[in-house]
């Protein structure tokens, strides 16, 4: 049985060693001398630090483009939350304050990299050429997703906390299976580390040595709920329980989130196994449109995030640098104004879904008794005398 | 005894009733779990059983290297084994996932043999986590897996519940049929082997009533094995139960036959005074009364459903035009259950051919009993003749 005891085992390298839990070849979470608590590059003021681990090494367009990512992401993102407020969506998760974990971390990915997300990340879509418009949709309410997630390699949002982190170990699983190169990324946020399913993720991830990154927008609220109620360790350090590195990166800092990402990615796919982000930012305005966040946090705590705003620094840092100047910025504005009227509008335009819709793809192969009870909506919708059975079920005209 | 099929395959598990049949009256309890109690000794009711089962006839190994006859006499758990072999082979994609599925072969020794084959890639032992087996499998079919789920025991799905009802059954419809999740969840169900508590759960009318999923239950060898092939061929998710009170029934299987159909009901025996409706561990039971009752001078017609859902309605509603009555049989608690459903789809479509109300025979509205009790709680022999005595009285 020698050689079913090895057979049996799973593919991961053998454990490390006790007392070497973590793999010490990622770089690691507190630079001597830089920041104490993360990786940074770019202070809240806009000043250039370096850090032993991660640096960026990009061309003057490159780091412009990033200036352009964050501003139309928080441009359309905003507009998203105008349109909940005059009944156009349900509701609207914004992202406001997160777009240089999304943008920078999303800048990271190759194009054959695969994105698991939660709902927020509006910034992650943006990176990966998804039309702004069909990430609407789903809080209009004429689809639960709607897109195909192999077109772009961005995955359906995932509205149950954390559930999305199994499906993209199981897919870094495959990946490794494969043979391939390319990693993956779970997206969730601090409250979702409370969940049993991204502590599975994990031990999957680790014992099947996938190649995923874990990255946490720790933006500090869960709903009402502080971070204070989800754990009592830095979210960093879980990984080290489960044997992989964790980092802890200021997730304000576009320039850090791409270095720590474009690391951790690296590490991933050379066979390294999963990796843990963990980007301290915060979510500027409510969780969705639907609450009230003056009920559970200080407008003195709101200040102070304003100040370490991601779009604010990155914007002083390019001025002062040279490398971008009013103009562009002013362009980057006009961009993003046009990119709002495209949403208004678009959202405004968006059909209502074919009644006979609901009953497409419950499954891939047919099922009888949908079958049976859509051509029974359609009789009955069709004896009414003056009515299709799309304007009989009570949609398209107006709202 | 007439038997009626609806295809061409073998129906090795029709052989059975005769025997316990003729035997029948005297040991009522013929499918009481009494009778199945010695199989089952005492513990965790979990490695035992199957290592009495399978161990000495079926070598590991032996079926890869020399050609197995078409036509073998199997142990359920054995035919089951087969049919994910066949998968296996068929489909480099299918890989299997689970607790203890890989060295040990399964608690029942279903995957025995499997990991040698296929090695630990496509054979994989996960750590004892529902939720991320289930998960996982989902993310292993984005990628283009096939994966073939096997949940230990029945009580141990629900903390997979989410995973199941929520992302499996949904992620295609959500993204308007980009995404095809041909995932198959094998779990052993249902009691009747003296086991410890979560180890006999029914499950079937959570995934039946959840949209999106397919759930399948065969009643015999010939079903277990095509049935398989089909779901794990499916694109869609199947929850595929095994009755597992049944895994230990030798029968013969014909490898070469002609598949039968992954869904719709059959008419296994046909009768003229009422008909018996059951599916997994139950129709056994249900042709053993069938075959006491015809003693009595009684014609009782039993229907496999075979497919939980989708419902092969129409059949069971032809078989009631032809008898008038009705008695559904399942384990699982009757309220909101199976035969609830049934019940009222029969009604719908043959109220005028009835002539008594629909009967149900099935657990009680309790948490499945101790192990001592459940003889009490399942549905025995003379429990449906009752039913089916109530419903001749109208």
């Amino acid at each position: 049985m020698t050689v079913d005891s090895a057979a049996g085992a799973p593919t991961a390298p053998a454990p490390h060693s006790e007392g070497d839990l973590v793999p010490e070849d990622f770089p690691s979470v507190q630079p001597p001398g830089g920041h104490p608590d993360y990786v940074q590059l770019l202070t809240p003021e806009g000043r250039r630090v370096e850090h032993p681990g991660y640096s960026v090494d990009l061309s003057h367009d490159e780091y412009r483009s990033l200036y352009r990512d964050m501003v139309l992401t928080r441009r359309f993102d905003a507009e998203g939350t105008a349109l909940a407020r005059q009944g156009e969506l349900a509701l609207w998760a914004s992202l406001a304050g997160q777009e240089a974990a999304q943008i920078g971390s999303g800048r990271a990915l190759r194009a054959d990299d695969h994105v698991f997300p939660t709902y927020r990340e509006h910034g992650v879509a943006w990176c990966r050429g998804m039309d702004p418009l069909s990430l609407f949709g789903l809080f209009r309410g004429v689809t639960h997703g709607g897109w195909d997630p192999k077109e772009r390699n961005f995955h359906l949002y995932t509205l149950v906390i954390g559930a999305q982190t199994l499906h993209a170990t199981g897919y870094a699983m495959g990946v490794a299976k494969d043979g391939a190169d390319s990693a993956v990324v779970a997206y969730f946020g601090d409250g979702a580390t409370s969940q049993g399913d991204v502590a599975e993720a994990f031990n999957f991830a680790s014992v099947y040595n996938a190649p995923v990154v874990f990255f946490c927008q720790n933006n500090h609220y869960a709903i009402s709920e502080s971070i204070e109620h989800q754990t009592r360790v830095p979210l960093f350090q879980r990984a080290s329980g489960y044997g992989f590195p964790g980092v802890r990166v200021d997730g304000n800092d576009v320039l850090a989130c791409l270095a720590v990402t474009k690391a951790a990615l690296e590490h991933a796919r050379s066979g390294g196994g999963p990796v843990l982000v963990e980007a301290v930012t915060y979510r500027m305005g409510p969780h969705t449109t639907t609450d009230d966040p003056t009920r559970y946090r200080t407008s003195a705590e709101e200040d102070e995030w304003r100040r370490k705003d991601p779009i604010d620094r990155y914007r002083t840092w390019l001025l002062d640098a040279g490398l971008a100047d009013q103009a562009f910025c002013d362009e980057v504005d006009a961009e993003a104004e046009e990119l709002a009227r495209r949403v208004r509008v678009g959202v405004r335009q968006m059909p209502d879904p074919e009644p006979t819709a609901m009953f497409d793809h419950v499954h891939a192969e047919g099922h009888a008794l949908v079958e049976e009870q859509r051509a029974g909506f359609v009789e009955y919708h069709a004896g009414f005398a003056d009515a299709t059975p799309a304007t009989a079920a009570g949609s398209g005209e107006g709202r | 005894m007439t038997v009626t099929t609806s295809s061409n395959a073998a129906e090795p598990g029709l052989a059975s009733p005769a025997g316990p049949a003729a035997e029948g009256l005297p040991g009522a309890g013929a499918t009481a779990p009494g009778t199945t109690a010695p199989t089952a000794p005492g513990g965790d009711g979990t490695a035992a059983h199957p290592g009495t089962a399978t161990g000495a006839s079926d070598a590991p190994g032996t079926v890869a290297e020399a050609p197995a006859p078409a036509v073998r006499t199997l142990t359920l758990a054995k035919t089951i084994n087969e049919s994910l072999r066949r998968a296996m082979r068929e489909d480099s994609r299918v890989v299997l996932m689970g607790e203890d599925v890989g060295q040990l072969g399964g608690v029942f020794r279903v995957t025995d043999g499997l990991l040698k084959e296929f090695g630990p890639e496509r054979v994989m032992d996960t750590p004892l986590a529902e939720s991320g087996i289930v998960g996982t499998a989902i993310g292993l079919a984005l990628r283009g897996y096939r994966p073939v789920v096997e949940i230990q025991f029945d009580g141990f799905t629900y903390p997979a519940f989410d995973q199941i009802v929520s992302q499996l059954a949904k992620m295609p419809s959500r993204s308007h049929g980009h995404v095809k999740l041909p995932v198959v969840l094998r779990i052993p169900f249902a009691g009747g082997i003296g086991s410890v508590e979560h180890h006999s759960e029914s499950l079937e009318a959570y995934f039946a009533h959840t949209p999106g999923l397919k759930v399948l239950t065969p009643a015999n060898h010939a079903d277990a094995y095509w049935m398989l092939q089909q779901a794990i061929r499916s694109d869609d998710p199947v929850i595929f139960l095994e009755p597992k009170r049944r895994y230990w029934d030798k029968a013969e299987l014909d490898t070469t036959a002609e598949p039968v159909p992954m869904t719709g009901a059959r008419v296994v025996t046909t009768g003229t005074d009422c008909t018996l409706v059951a599916y997994g561990p139950m129709v056994k039971l249900c042709l053993e009364s069938a075959a006491a009752a015809a003693e009595e001078g009684r014609s009782l017609e039993v229907v496999d459903l075979r497919s939980v859902s989708p419902l092969d309605v129409e059949t069971v509603a032809a078989s009631v035009r032809r008898t008038g009555r009705l008695v559904v049989v399942h384990e699982a608690n009757t309220f909101v259950g199976l035969g609830a459903e049934i019940a009222a789809a029969v009604t719908e479509r043959c109220f005028y051919s009835l002539e008594a109300p629909v009967l149900r025979v099935g657990g009680y509205h309790t948490p499945y009993p101790p192990a001592r009790l459940e003889g009490q709680y399942l549905p025995n022999l003379d429990r449906v003749l009752d039913a089916v005595d109530r419903a001749l009285a109208f």
